[in-house]
């Protein structure tokens, strides 16, 4: 489903990511674990198409399409959604406009119908309540005055109506208390548990993947996938540190 | 007697069209004068009507807690000004949430004098414009805090956004202060929409122009979140930003 090689990039002309390959097939869950530093965002940002993260080397390729070449709306369309480790304040927008926006335009890239503001409600709405997410919320603009755990879970909430195909999930367990991320990890797994569906998980810590179980767990250092293997490769590193564990 | 007509060496009328401003003066020379009570509430939404010149001249005076609010839209077809002139007594509140939406070679400025007569007063002006082709922008804010009138807390957030090379923003934030225990701050600033806001939303699925034209209504309405009536003033600027992006 997501078939990177050798993937070179560069942040402001200094080499992050040194030769990223992976695999990530339909109906999997794949999560990336490693040190501050290491090129974890990065590689998120350059899948999602973020301006300023240039790639020098290899190729991206998401259901057989050349992903490098696409605009980050056009990613969003072919069915790629980033989980933000820092969702963004939109001030002056509410959610609610904000996703039914998105959505449609979305529907229109696909040539699918456009959702009416009744349908768009009632989905946001159940969507809401599944994430334990009072849906008044969603009448604020978009995330203002949230707070970590909050924005989080809006995260979820997003990615729970736009239906992708494939999440890149950027440290979406920071901020969260122990429910949260227990409601989380369930959010992740009733949207995106499914055979045409995958996920990467990008995250620092074991315990969300108790909750969302890694099909593989990749260790990124230096910008490159050192080790790879089951979830016990994240309860060593847990127990033992990323020095000893990817040695 | 009708007041002088303005001349442009007075700093509060530098960048106003005088020669617009001519042939309706009598009917503005004199400022309208509002009062608000010792702890009394007042908000009020301004909406923008559809002659060529509209001014709004208003001298409010806000008694000991007072609280007033104002929500005004600028967006004359050919010059627009809102001038506020405000005394706060002891403890009085006072906000001004302003937009300027400027389209074609428009005039359109909102002028503020805060003063702060009494102690503990507060006071906020966020002004936010949209300007394209060879419209004008501007915004000029004079604070004076008086002698005496310590822990004065006063605020000016003013942002502009030009959409094309002619349009032009002014903004002049201006401090006189009397005493030695206040807190004034402003900041000010003219230029593109922020790219991680873009990128987020193009995340999402936007395409880069629907992006751009949801954040544009998001810098201009995020000023009428707090508005209790805001229906009305929503819907006008939103289509006035309509005819400009």
């Amino acid at each position: 489903m997501l078939d990177i090689s050798d993937l070179h990039a560069n942040v402001s002309d200094k080499p992050i990511l040194n030769g990223v390959s992976l695999h990530v097939p339909a109906g999997e869950v794949h999560a990336i674990m490693g040190p501050n530093g290491s090129g974890k965002s990065t590689l998120a940002y350059v899948l999602s198409g973020r301006p300023g993260y240039q790639v020098t080397e290899g190729t991206a390729r998401f259901l057989s399409r050349d992903l490098l070449a696409m605009e980050p709306h056009e990613r969003a369309s072919a069915g790629l959604f980033l989980g933000f480790q820092y969702p963004v304040e939109i001030p002056g927008i509410s959610y609610l406009q904000f996703l039914r926006e998105s959505l449609n335009a979305q529907h229109r890239a696909r040539a699918q119908a456009e959702l009416s503001a009744g349908e768009f409600i009632k989905l946001a709405q159940e969507q809401a309540r599944l994430l334990g997410m009072d849906s008044e919320m969603l009448k604020r603009p978009v995330n203002v005055g949230f707070s970590g755990g909050e924005k989080k879970r809006a995260e979820m909430v997003q990615m729970g109506i736009l239906e992708p195909k494939f999440a890149v999930l950027d440290e979406t367990d920071s901020g969260l208390d122990i429910d949260a991320l227990r409601i989380v990890g369930e959010g992740i797994n009733r949207i995106m548990r499914a055979p045409d569906r995958g996920v990467l998980l990008i995250t620092h810590y074991e315990r969300l993947l108790e909750y969302v179980r890694p099909d593989r767990v990749h260790v990124l250092m230096n910008g490159r996938v050192v080790r790879s293997g089951d979830i016990e490769l994240a309860r060593d590193l847990e127990r033992e540190g990323y020095a000893e564990a990817a040695a | 007697m009708t007041a002088a007509f303005p001349a442009r060496s007075q700093e509060e009328w530098r960048y106003a069209d005088l020669e617009a401003l001519k042939p309706v003066w009598d009917q503005f020379a004199e400022p309208m004068t509002l009062t608000v009570g010792p702890r009394e509430k007042f908000e009020e939404v301004w909406l923008a009507g559809a002659e060529d010149v509209q001014l709004r001249r208003v001298r409010l005076s806000l008694g000991a807690g007072a609280k007033a609010r104002i929500f005004a839209l600028n967006n004359a077809p050919v010059y627009g000004r809102i001038e506020v002139e405000v005394s706060l007594e002891e403890g009085a509140d006072f906000e001004l949430m302003g937009a300027n939406i400027g389209t074609g070679v428009s005039t359109n400025e909102i002028v503020t004098i805060v003063k702060h007569l009494g102690v503990d007063g507060r006071s906020r002006q966020t002004v936010r414009s949209v300007l394209n082709g060879k419209a004008i922008g501007s915004y000029l804010g004079k604070v004076e805090v008086a002698r005496g009138a310590q822990h004065s807390d006063a605020e000016q957030s003013i942002k502009a956004m030009l959409l094309d090379r002619g349009a032009a923003a002014n903004c002049k934030p201006e401090l006189e202060i009397f005493a030695d225990d206040v807190k004034c701050a402003h900041g000010a600033s003219v230029g593109e929409l922020d790219p991680v806001q873009l990128f987020y939303a193009e995340s999402r699925g936007l395409d880069p122009a629907s992006a751009r034209a949801l954040l544009l209504e998001g810098f201009v309405m995020g000023l009428w979140d707090s508005a209790r009536d805001r229906d009305a003033i929503r819907s006008a600027s939103s289509e006035a930003l309509r005819r400009v992006v």
